[in-house]
């Protein structure tokens, strides 16, 4: 407990390192994510290919990611890029799919429509189909920001990884108190990013709550 | 106008859904495509605005070659109701309305003030504007797709199968907001349906096509129903088409004989000594039917009481009425006489089933009837 208190600022800087490591991977997989997840909601063939590759990237080992990424990107090994570059391929892996389940289930009589009015397809993506994806994907980012958080702090063991760090430190200086305390603001910054996730949500989906038959 | 010049739609598979189609769509009327599924009717329609290419032939909008311009400006300049309304669900019905103004660069806030006045013209209550569509009726749903396809007022409207998803109340009531709003605005509208009534009910002109996307005739309703071109289209336009016929001759030539009324809170004694034919017409004040009394629902009251009435038959409006309405308000009045009103809807008379058969006569010789 005296240890928790004699670091709470260095507890607190640290949880914001591990909040951008696990967020800038969620916006760069969400950016890669959306072209991807459009063409295989658009092409079947785009789909067979997409989905199952982003699936396999998931089942790759996080630590074995880490240590590939200096080989892959040439970048030094203690460079936080390595963490954000594995955690965007995760991302995507995540999103792809969601995105493409999203954009597939916006009523066909809603796109057909809109084509009809006069839409281009870029101008009909941006206005009708991505706002109206948005609560499908909502869930995706969810899940992709929450396993972010948590997995940030495999790379402790490449050396960059936010609160992470606090486990290997711990388990090494056998103080339980530093493992618990990192575990606890991990567990708090998911829970944070979940409500404001949420609430979001509810911000850009004001539609969506309005209940009644369609 | 809208001419259709030797248009073909095959698909890779070898499917022909539409077949050679030639057909000139007048300016200002309404045209029906009706047909069973198959008949390549909604694809026939969407070639127009190019949701759908031709593999040959060429469609003339007002004699320019639709593929003249890119397929987005072509259609911002057409009107469309689709299936289901097809509303975007993320927006405000007024937004939804002003969709098309706004693609075309007019400012949301005038888009959205035009957008709710067309709602009051659909005859939606402007406070329904802020809602989404969700919260509307299907009903409402269908009128505010009609308001977002008028929104920038296109001289085409293309509508297809719109009123297929309501009940047939509501789907009677469109149909009849749709002919009231038609001779406002005099748009070219066509219409696909595979209801036939619905087809001779709203077109001016009606395209029956069948399976293959093939014509199998062009012509007014009054026309199909009495000279369909082949057994197709007969079979097609189906049972009663000769009394449905009747729905398009004027009623003008049928004699309104006297009919026996009595008002509302009369006596039993008075209303008995009226009876004519062992019936009456009960009226209010402002001599509008309420229905029939008899001897027999007379024999045990001593005053005409609204609860005892027997219902009526359907009305026969005298000025604008057909031999349909004429003969029908006979056929199921409970007094075998149909109650004639006029377009205050006071009772002016009654109508007997065999003179309006002789009015039918009487019209086929004068070759009013196409025979």
């Amino acid at each position: 407990m005296t240890w928790i208190l004699d670091h709470l600022d260095v507890l607190f800087t640290t949880s914001l390192d591990h909040l951008w490591l696990a967020l800038i991977p969620v916006v760069a997989g969400l950016l890669i994510s959306l072209p991807l997840g459009w063409m295989a909601s658009r092409w079947r063939l785009a789909k067979s290919i997409l989905v199952p590759t982003a699936g396999m990237l998931y089942t790759i080992p996080s630590l074995a990611l880490f240590v590939l990424m200096p080989l892959i990107l040439g970048t030094r090994i203690l460079d936080p890029l390595n963490v954000i570059a594995a955690l965007t391929i995760y991302t995507v892996a995540l999103l792809v799919r969601s995105v493409a389940d999203a954009l597939a289930a916006v009523p066909p009589a809603v796109t057909a429509a809109a084509t009809a009015m006069g839409y281009r397809p870029l101008g009909r993506f941006f206005a009708v189909e991505l706002p109206l994806a948005v609560p499908v994907l909502l869930a995706g980012v969810r899940v992709a920001t929450v396993s972010n958080i948590s997995l940030v702090s495999v790379g402790a063991l490449i050396g960059v990884g936010g609160l992470g760090k606090f486990f290997t430190e711990g388990y090494q200086r056998g103080n339980p108190a530093e493992i618990i305390a990192a575990i606890v603001a991990i567990l708090v910054l998911a829970l944070l990013m979940e409500i404001i996730l949420v609430v979001a949500g509810r911000a850009l989906t004001p539609w969506a709550r309005t209940g009644g038959a369609r | 106008m809208i001419e259709f010049q030797a248009v073909t739609k095959r698909y890779d598979d070898g499917t022909v859904v539409v077949d050679s189609l030639d057909l000139t769509i007048e300016d200002g009327g309404i045209t029906v495509f009706v047909g069973p599924s198959g008949c390549g009717k909604t694809t026939s329609l969407r070639m127009i605005n190019r949701m759908i290419d031709a593999t040959s032939g060429t469609i003339l909008l007002d004699g320019a070659d639709i593929r003249a311009q890119s397929p987005a400006k072509l259609r911002r300049g057409i009107g469309y109701v689709i299936q289901h309304a097809g509303l975007f669900p993320h927006r405000s019905v007024l937004d939804n309305v002003a969709t098309v103004p706004v693609l075309l660069g007019t400012r949301k806030s005038t888009a959205r003030k035009q957008a709710a006045e067309l709602l009051e013209r659909v005859g939606l209550p402007a406070e329904l504007g802020k809602r989404y569509p969700s919260q509307l009726s299907g009903g409402q749903q269908q009128r505010v797709g009609v308001a977002r396809a008028l929104a920038a007022n296109p001289p085409v409207l293309l509508m297809d199968e719109p009123f297929s998803a309501v009940d047939p109340v509501v789907r009677d009531g469109l149909q009849e907001e749709l002919l009231r709003l038609q001779s406002d605005l005099g748009k070219t509208i066509v219409f696909v349906t595979h209801d036939i009534d619905e087809a001779i009910k709203l077109g001016d002109k009606v395209a029956v096509l069948r399976v293959g996307g093939r014509l199998a005739q062009y012509a007014t309703p009054a026309e199909l129903l009495a000279r369909p071109a082949d057994d197709f289209v007969a079979s097609f336009v189906g049972r009663d088409r000769g009394y449905r016929a009747l729905g398009f001759l004027s009623a003008q030539g049928v004699p309104v004989g006297p009919v026996a009324t009595v008002a509302l809170g009369a006596s039993a004694e008075q209303a008995r000594a009226s009876l004519d034919n062992g019936w009456a017409v009960v009226v209010d004040e402002a001599k509008r039917p309420l229905g029939w009394v008899s001897e027999g629902s007379l024999s045990t009251v001593d005053q005409v009481r609204p609860e005892d009435l027997v219902s009526g038959g359907s009305l026969f409006e005298v000025d604008s009425g057909t031999l349909r309405t004429a003969l029908d308000s006979a056929l199921s009045s409970p007094a075998a006489l149909g109650i004639a009103i006029d377009a205050q809807g006071a009772v002016v008379g009654g109508v007997v089933a065999d003179t309006v058969v002789k009015a039918l006569a009487d019209a086929r010789r004068c070759g009013e009837v196409p025979t």
